[in-house]
Formats: structure tokens, sequence, C-alpha cells
């Protein structure tokens, strides 16, 4: 990044030269590509089942209520624009933009969360839980009617384990984030040295690209 | 110019500061604490998983013998003095499980990682001291989970190191639920703690490293601990993924292995050897790197073929991470899989042939002082080759067709991981012992020690070629129930006694360390005359590790260098012609 | 104690034995040289006083040695291995005229479905015997191998075969026993508590005394029924 600031981006002058970001940023890096390895895992598993047994998937829509989770998605992709914004006005030291902007990130990842939550409660509602089907539950019936499929275990089992870790980091996220606005409200971070906005903001851009894979194959595909 | 830069980190404004007890040795952020805390826990560990290798052993030397000390178990695991079949299944189990992940990784990885990686590369500590310090309490947490096992319902997991679903994924099939979801619990904390502790290593060695450490000055040691924090991040959270999906099998009712309800059981063998065959090189990539200074330093010579050692590490690591299907050749892959992953494992022999002839291009020509710690690093290098060439016969898909899951797989991951890594880890804790105790563990008990372990290993895993080639499977309660099999009781038992005096010869091992903290002769600070940054400061070393960074002038091999008098140059010293890094053209 | 692989009765037992008997003479040479070289180093070189070792920092012609030879040692290994294992275990690999047997695993014994008098698997004449396979001599024979509960491994010493047996798929594992004889079916692959006595018996018949076998047990199935 260009406009990085100079002050904390070189390694400490009695350094032999190392990846030329400081520590932070390099660890999150690395953080990262090992939460890319354990995403691959899932996701990975969900393609060879899925290649495995395709009648034992739902058709897009006919489980998974498509137009809510597209709208979640999208508030997810705001937040990301979001922490860009919050990490961009710290960066030209106007702390009121940091606060401001941090604080709406906080709120919409919570809605994300919260929104996952509720799309979880009502799909088990309707019978369609890890397992598959819940015995005489609506989903059954339809399945019963041939309108889906006769078993989905390998779809809820998929379903929920991929989509419940990304929930499981956003909520994570969404803790770290609050731990950063605090600091923020503090007055911790300046125009020369804001590294936990910047490391807390790859790793929710990190996030918000996994939502997007597993909103497109799972919901979408 | 030390003073002028910043602290690394804020836990470093404690520096000169009094610690109060539990900062200082309980939930320390200093690298050397932390080390020594994971030499701690993982000694317990072996001494675990060793005692489990002795019940085992008993069973199958002694098949209706009654057990000794049979009397301490419950009637669960052991009645009337005999051993159960489902306690024999839990310990073939945790001897394995311990072994691996709470024994041999913490004791390279956890252990020389952090003691090592800041001292040779010259930094006061690791890049996040605090990150490190959670890194070695989660692993506790891990390991009270999985110790916690035993003491549950139907005993600790029965279905193998290797977990193979759909035996594992079910309770029905062992009549285990709670230990098996311990287990793999257990595990994915455990991954965790590795991954911090990686993130720390890469970071650290990327970035911290002394003005004049170039990457081609680092010690071999910091290298194959660099490239495994490579490996640790890309193999372990494969694992915790598939540890959370069976997980999910056991308890909420997914069915990811389950095949009758549309999962795929090899998937399982799929992710855990996508994991697992990496996890091999990490626990012998160290090993290597360990060894190469001890040789370099008994031999009293620059290392041979630096380079190409360099190049042999990361060439096992790339080549390790593509060749997990050949634990696969006999499950039911496809055929012609098996074809792709014969030849890239037959490769590995190839940068494995270049380091173990190094070693020994190392010690030609050389001036060598067989200290215990040369002694064993030699046979390291004698015992990972008889487990090198064993590899090669398994390679071979038609040869593994009969060998395969036989005792020859299990003379060979013994004369890997136990001749190779564990001697490479009594080499490394009697070479940096000094260093980190500030005394000398006894050479003549060091001495009988080597010698008494070196036979009695040799006396208990090479029969077990014999017994494999015979087609004795491994795993197995009562070899006597077979027809084919009972001619081979006496090699058995044979194999049983050795193995019991080999644990026996731990004792002299285990007695040295303890005794030595306390009556150990006091240890200079450069006991060995080596060359390394760890040298040039006190045994053991203040908090933060130097007053000043301290500068690097040359690799780190240079013994016998006819530049100087002495047959060694620490990496340090400044000769009258050597420029400072900033003059040479590196650093910043 | 001996480097000797017992008797193998099956075609593909001396090919498989062949290259395990290449491998040792390989690595054996391995062995003596490192094992031995390290020996003499240790002796050789050991400490004297005042005397200092050569400083070196290797040689480019021994790494390109030391890289080359094991390089191609390994190539004609796998060349070597890849041959054998595709007549072993390759696809369509069994003979098309092979007598065709059913084998089911489940935690602990091993089920032998035999064809009965039409020759085929799946029909209402097919019969179930536990714990024991009847084969005939010099006749391929292909095992449909399956498996009810667990994973489980069949595994017949003399005859050189393993196969893992996986949930939810059949496998094709095929043989040609070169004598007659009683051979010892083991399970290879942990499979539960009663994994170390998963025992059966393939025995292998001449020709007619197997088409005497067959007729006594497919006539006993009939009147079962």
């Amino acid at each position: 990044m260009a406009h990085a600031n100079a002050a904390y981006m070189d390694p400490p002058a009695h350094r032999e030269i190392g990846a030329g970001v400081y520590n932070e940023k390099l660890g999150m890096w690395v953080f990262l590509g090992s939460e890319v390895l354990f995403f691959t895992a899932l996701i990975g598993s969900y393609i060879i089942l899925r290649f495995g047994t395709p009648e034992a998937f739902a058709e897009p829509g006919g489980i998974l209520n498509i137009p809510v989770t597209a709208v979640n998605t999208f508030l997810l992709i705001c937040s990301s624009v979001t922490m860009v914004k919050a990490f961009a006005a710290v960066h030209d030291g106007d702390q009121k933009g940091l606060k401001l902007y941090l604080v709406a990130t906080v709120l919409i990842g919570a809605t994300f969360v919260s929104v996952q939550v509720f799309e979880y409660v009502q799909l088990i509602h309707e019978g369609f839980v890890p397992s598959g089907y819940v015995a005489g539950s609506h989903f059954a019936e339809l399945a019963a009617a041939g309108e889906l499929p006769a078993n989905v275990n390998i779809y809820g089992s998929s379903f929920y384990t991929m989509t419940g870790f990304h929930g499981f980091h956003v909520t994570m996220g969404v803790i770290c984030m609050v731990y950063v606005t605090i600091k923020a409200f503090q007055g911790k971070y300046t125009a020369t040295d804001h590294r936990g906005v910047e490391v807390i903001g790859l790793y929710w851009h990190f996030v918000d690209l996994v939502w997007i894979i597993l909103f497109t194959i799972v919901y979408l595909v | 110019m030390a003073t002028s830069a910043p602290p690394i980190d804020a836990v470093h404004a404690g520096h000169g500061h009094e610690l109060s007890f539990i900062r200082k040795y309980i939930f320390s952020t200093d690298h050397k604490i932390i080390g020594v805390q994971f030499l701690l826990l993982s000694l317990v560990g072996l001494f675990l998983g060793g005692m489990m290798a002795m019940a085992i052993r008993w069973q199958l030397g002694f098949p209706e013998g009654s057990m000794p000390l049979g009397g301490i178990f419950p009637e669960t695991m052991v009645s009337g003095g005999v051993m159960l079949p489902e306690f024999y299944n839990s310990l073939v189990t945790m001897h394995g499980t311990f072994m691996v992940f709470f024994a041999v990784m913490p004791l390279l990885v956890g252990v020389f990682g952090n003691y090592l990686i800041p001292l040779k590369i010259g930094a006061e500590d690791m890049a996040f001291p605090r990150i490190n310090m959670w890194s070695f309490w989660v692993a506790v947490i891990g390991t009270v989970i999985m110790m916690a096992g035993f003491w549950v319902e139907g005993g600790h997991s029965q279905a193998g190191w290797t977990q193979y679903a759909p035996l594992s994924a079910d309770p029905q099939w062992t009549g285990v639920a709670t230990g098996q979801q311990l287990w793999l619990l257990s595990i994915a904390v455990l991954g965790l703690s590795s991954i911090l502790g990686a993130t720390n290593y890469i970071t650290t060695v990327v970035n911290l490293r002394a003005p004049g450490m170039t990457w081609f000055r680092l010690p071999l040691s910091i290298w194959s601990l660099f490239i495994t924090a490579i490996l640790v991040v890309l193999a372990i959270p494969i694992l915790s993924g598939a540890a959370i999906m069976l997980f999910f099998d056991q308890t909420i009712g997914t069915s990811f292995f389950n095949a009758t309800a549309g999962g795929q059981p090899i998937l399982w063998q799929h992710l855990f050897w996508y994991f697992g065959h990496p996890e091999v090189y990490i626990l012998i990539l160290p090993a290597m790197g360990m060894v190469s200074e001890v040789i370099a330093n008994g031999s009293r010579k620059p290392i041979f073929g630096y380079h190409s050692m360099v190049y042999a590490i990361i060439a096992i690591a790339f080549l390790g991470w593509i060749v997990w299907g050949h634990h696969m050749f006999q499950s039911g892959m496809n055929p012609t899989l098996g074809m792709t992953f014969m030849i890239s494992t037959m490769f590995i022999a190839v940068p494995s042939a270049i380091k173990v002839f190094n070693w020994m291009g190392t010690m030609w020509r050389g001036n060598l002082t067989l200290h215990v710690p040369m002694l064993n690093a030699i046979a390291f290098v004698a015992m990972f080759v008889i487990g090198g060439l064993s590899g090669v016969y398994m390679a071979s898909t038609p040869v593994d067709i009969y060998i395969h899951d036989t005792y020859f797989i299990v003379a060979h991951i013994h004369y890997v991981l136990f001749g190779g890594s564990l001697f490479a880890l009594f080499a490394a804790i009697t070479f940096w012992y000094p260093k980190m105790f500030g005394r000398m563990m006894s050479e003549a008990w060091g001495r009988v020690h080597f010698a008494l372990t070196f036979v009695f290993f040799n006396l208990t895993f090479w029969p077990m070629h014999y017994l494999g080639l015979q087609g004795h499977m491994r795993r197995i309660y009562d070899p006597s129930q077979y027809e084919f099999l009972q001619h081979l009781s006496g090699t058995n038992r044979f194999v049983t006694i050795s193995a019991f005096l080999l644990m026996v010869s731990q004792v002299i091992f285990a007695a040295n360390f303890i005794l030595s903290w306390f009556y150990g002769k006091k240890a200079s600070e450069n006991p060995w005359n080596d060359n390394g940054l760890e040298w040039s400061t006190p045994s053991p070393p203040p908090h933060g590790n130097w007053p000043d960074v301290p500068t690097v002038y040359r690799g780190p091999y240079e013994f016998s260098s006819p530049e100087v008098e002495e047959d060694f140059l620490p990496q340090h010293q400044k000769l009258p012609g050597d420029l400072e890094p900033e003059a040479a053209g590196r650093g910043s | 104690m001996n480097w000797l692989l017992p008797p193998g009765n099956s075609t593909f037992a001396g090919d498989i034995d062949f290259i395990y008997y290449v491998i040792l003479v390989i690595t054996g040479i391995a062995f003596v040289i490192v094992e031995f070289g390290l020996l003499w180093f240790v002796i050789r070189y050991r400490r004297r006083p005042g005397r200092k070792a050569y400083y070196t920092h290797g040689s480019m012609k021994a790494e390109v040695i030391w890289t080359a030879i094991p390089a191609v040692t390994v190539v004609v290994i796998g060349v070597m291995s890849g041959g054998v294992w595709n007549q072993v275990k390759g696809r369509n690999a069994a003979p098309a005229d092979a007598m065709v047997f059913g084998l089911t695993a489940k935690q602990f014994e091993w089920n032998a479905t035999y064809t009965g008098a039409d020759g085929r698997l799946g029909t209402a004449d097919d019969f179930v015997v536990r714990n024991q396979l009847h084969v005939p001599v010099d006749q391929p024979v292909l095992i449909k191998l399956a498996t009810e509960d667990v994973i489980h491994s069949f595994f017949v010493p003399n005859l050189r075969v393993k196969q893992d047996a996986l949930p939810g798929k059949t496998i094709d594992v095929w043989f040609e026993a070169t004598e007659p004889g009683e051979f010892e079916i083991a399970c290879a692959e942990l499979c539960g508590l009663g994994h170390y006595r998963m025992r059966a018996f393939v025995t292998v018949h001449t020709a007619d005394d197997f088409a005497r076998w067959m007729a006594e047990q497919t006539a006993a199935a009939a009147a079962g029924e």
C-alpha cells in the first residue's frame, strides 16, 4: 500500500530486511493463510460430497431462503466498505470518522450474525437440521410429496458446518472489532500508528470474501 | 543502535523490572521459559506414551500372562490380571496420539522452536510474546482434555491414532462415545496452539533477524523450523476441519463420513493424510536441522553443502505435501492415483539422500569430538537411514500390497520417529541443556544412556521388520489367534523384553536430566565452542537475551577456519576485514 | 530371523516378491555404504590433539553425484513397480474369464457369497458360507469385496492379496492361486474390539474337488430353502 506510513512500515533499524511489513500485519497474513486451509477442508469436503451424491442436495431456493440471505450478503459487503472507510479516516487523521465507521462496522457485523441466527431458527422450525429432516416437519412432508430430495443428511451436515463456522468467525471478528472500537474511543490510534485498525480490517475482509464464496456455492448453485 | 529502536511489543516494557513469580515462570512471555515449560510438559507426555507402549508390548509378548501391576487398573480395562481387547485398542490409539501430538511434535516444535529461534537469529524475543504464552497454555488445555478421556464412561478412543471413519464416527462400532469426542476436541484445541506457535515462528524469522543475519547465514536448525512452521500452517487447519466434522458426526448427527447416509468414509482418509504426511515431516525436519548443528560442532567442520541442505529441506517439505495418497494404496482409492503418488513418494528419497550424504561429508576429514550430543546425532543419521530405506519398500505399490498394515510399517515409523527424531532430541537436549539451565549434564551417564538406548532400540525394532515380512498385522491384540503367526511368538517375546530394557534405560536419562539441574557442573557461556549467537550470552540468558542485539558477520558453521587460531569462529565475532552489514549492502 | 518372504501361492506373488528382492539388494547396498561409512569416519577421524579439521564448504561435483544416483535408482524402482501394480490392481486388471465370488465383511466375520449354478451374483440361487472362501486352483478368481459396517481389510498373506473393504462401495479383487491348500484370511485394518480374531479361510481346491464341493453346497442350499 503506497499510502502506508513509513514510521512503522519499515523494520526497526537494527534488523535484517524482512517482509517489508510490520509484525502484526505479517502475523495476520500467516494466520489467514491457515484460515484459508481450514475453509478449504470444509468447502473441499462439501464439493466432493456434492459430486458424490448430487441427489441429496435441494435445488437453489428449495430449502434455503435466498432473498433474506442475499440481503444479509449485501450487508456484509457494506461492512467491508465501512471498514475501508474507517481505515482511510484514521490514516487521514479523522478521529471522528474512524469512530463512526468502526461503530457502523460493528453494528452491521452484529446484524449479519443476528440474521443468520434467525435463518437457523426458521430452518430448524421448518424441519431442516444438521442430520437432515425432522420427522413430521414441514420439509419432511414436502420430501414425502416428492418436492424435495428424499434424504438431505449430507446437505444439512455441510450447510450447518460451513455457514456455522463462518458465523463463528464473524462473531469473533465482531468481538475483536468492539475491542478495537473501544481503543479508538480512547484515542489510541493515530494517523501514524493504527496497526490494530489495519489488522482487524484484513481479517474482516477475509471473512467477507469467504462468505461470498459460501453464498455462491451453498445458496446459488 | 539497539536503544534507538522502540520495543517490538509492549510486553517488553517490563524489561529489567522484577516480575512476580507467576509472571516469570507460569504465565511467562519469555520464549526461553515457554520453551522449558513445553519441555517439561512433553517429557511427561513422552513418559506416558512410553508406559503405554510397555503395556502393549506385554500383551503381545505374553498374551495369556497376567499383567504386572495389572491390579491398578479398573476391571473395565484389565480383568483378572489380563488386559481386555478394548483397553488394548485404547492403548494402541493413545500411544500413537501421545507420541505424535504430546511428545515428539511439542518437543521439536514447541520446545526448540521457542527456545532456539530468537536466540539463534539474534532477537530479544518472539514477535508476539503474549500469543506465544497462549500457545503454551492452549496446549495445556488440550492435554487436560485428552487425559480426561481415560476416566470417562466407556474409556478412551479405540479407533487408532488415524481415527479411520466410520469406526470413529459412530459410537455403535467401538462402544466409545465420550472418550472419542474428547479425543477430537483435544486435537482441534491443540491445532489452535500449533497455529498460534507457527504464526509466531514465521513472523519472527522473517522480521526479527539481527543485522547481518541474512537468509543464507541462518543456521540449518532455524531453516528447518521455519519450513516446519509453514508446513504447520498448511497442514494443521485441515486436521482441525476434519476433526470438527468427525466431532459433529459423533454429536449432532451429521453424516460426513457415514456411507449409509451418503457420506464418504474415504474422505476422512484423504483429509487425515493430507494433514498426516506433512505431519511426518513436521516430526523430522526440525530433528534434521538440530542434528546438522551438532554434527558440524562435533566434526569441527563447516556443514558440507550448506545450500543443498537448505534446498533439500524445502524439497522434502514440498514433496511431503503432495504424497499423502501413499498411505492409501490399499484403501480402494483409484489405482491410477496410486501410481502418481508412488512416483512423487519415491522422489522424497532424493533430498533425503542429499541430507545423509552431506552429513557424512561434514564428518569426512573432520576432527570428531564424540561428546554425548554428537554420539546421539550420529545415531540419528545411522537410524534415519534405516527408516528412510525401509520407506522405499512401502513406496513401491506392489510390495506395499503385502507389507501394508503389518509390523514392517511399525518398524519403519519407529526407525524414523524414535531412531530419528528421538535420538535427535537426545542430541538437542544434551547440547542445549547447559544454555537452558546453566549447568552441564553428566557426560559419563550420558554415554551410558546413549549406549544402552542404541542397543536396546535396535533389539526392539529391528526384529519388527521380520515380523512384518512374515505377515504379522499391526494393532492386533492377540497374534496367537492365527496359525501363520504361531512361529513368531518367540520373536514377539524377545521384542517385548528388549522394549522393557529400552524403557528402563531411560531412567538414566531422567535421573541425569533432573539431578544435573541441581548438581551439574556450572556451564560457561560457550561450553561446546560453538559459533551460534545463543552462545554469546550467559547460560541461561537473561530476559531479553542480550544487552545489545549482536551483529552477524558470517555463516554459522565456520569451524576450523584458517583465519583464526581456534577451531571455531562465532557468527558475531568481528575480524579486522569484516564489513558492517550496512556497509556490505545489507540491512536497512 | 531372515529377510526372505514366506512362500507365495498366487500367479502374481512371484512378481511382487521379485520387486521386493530388487529393493532389498539396492537398499542393502545403500545401508552398507552409509553405516560402514559412518563407522569408518568415527574411527578414522576421531579427535586428535593439535590437528585441525579440513576446512571445506562442500563440493558441487559430490552434490550432483549423490543427487543423480538416488534419482535414477528410484525411477527404475518406480517403473518396475508400476507394471506389477497395474497387473495386480489396475483398472480391469482381472482376467475376463475370472470366476466371480462375493465377500462381505462385518464385525467380525467374512461372509463368502457363491453364485450357485448360474454363475452370477445377485440371483436367487446364491448362497452364503460364513468364514469359508472356496476357490479352484489355476483359475482366476474375481472377488466382489464389500462391508456392512466399518472398514476392514481383506488380507491373505500366502496369496499376496490385501484390499480394504469400504462402506458403500464394492471393490474388485482378483487372484489366481497356484497350489491347492488352506490359507488364512486376516483382517488388516483396525475394525474394533474383535479385530484380532477376524479370521477366515481360503480353501484352494483342485478343479475336480471344487466342482464336487460346489455341487454339494448348491444342493444343500437348495434343500435348505
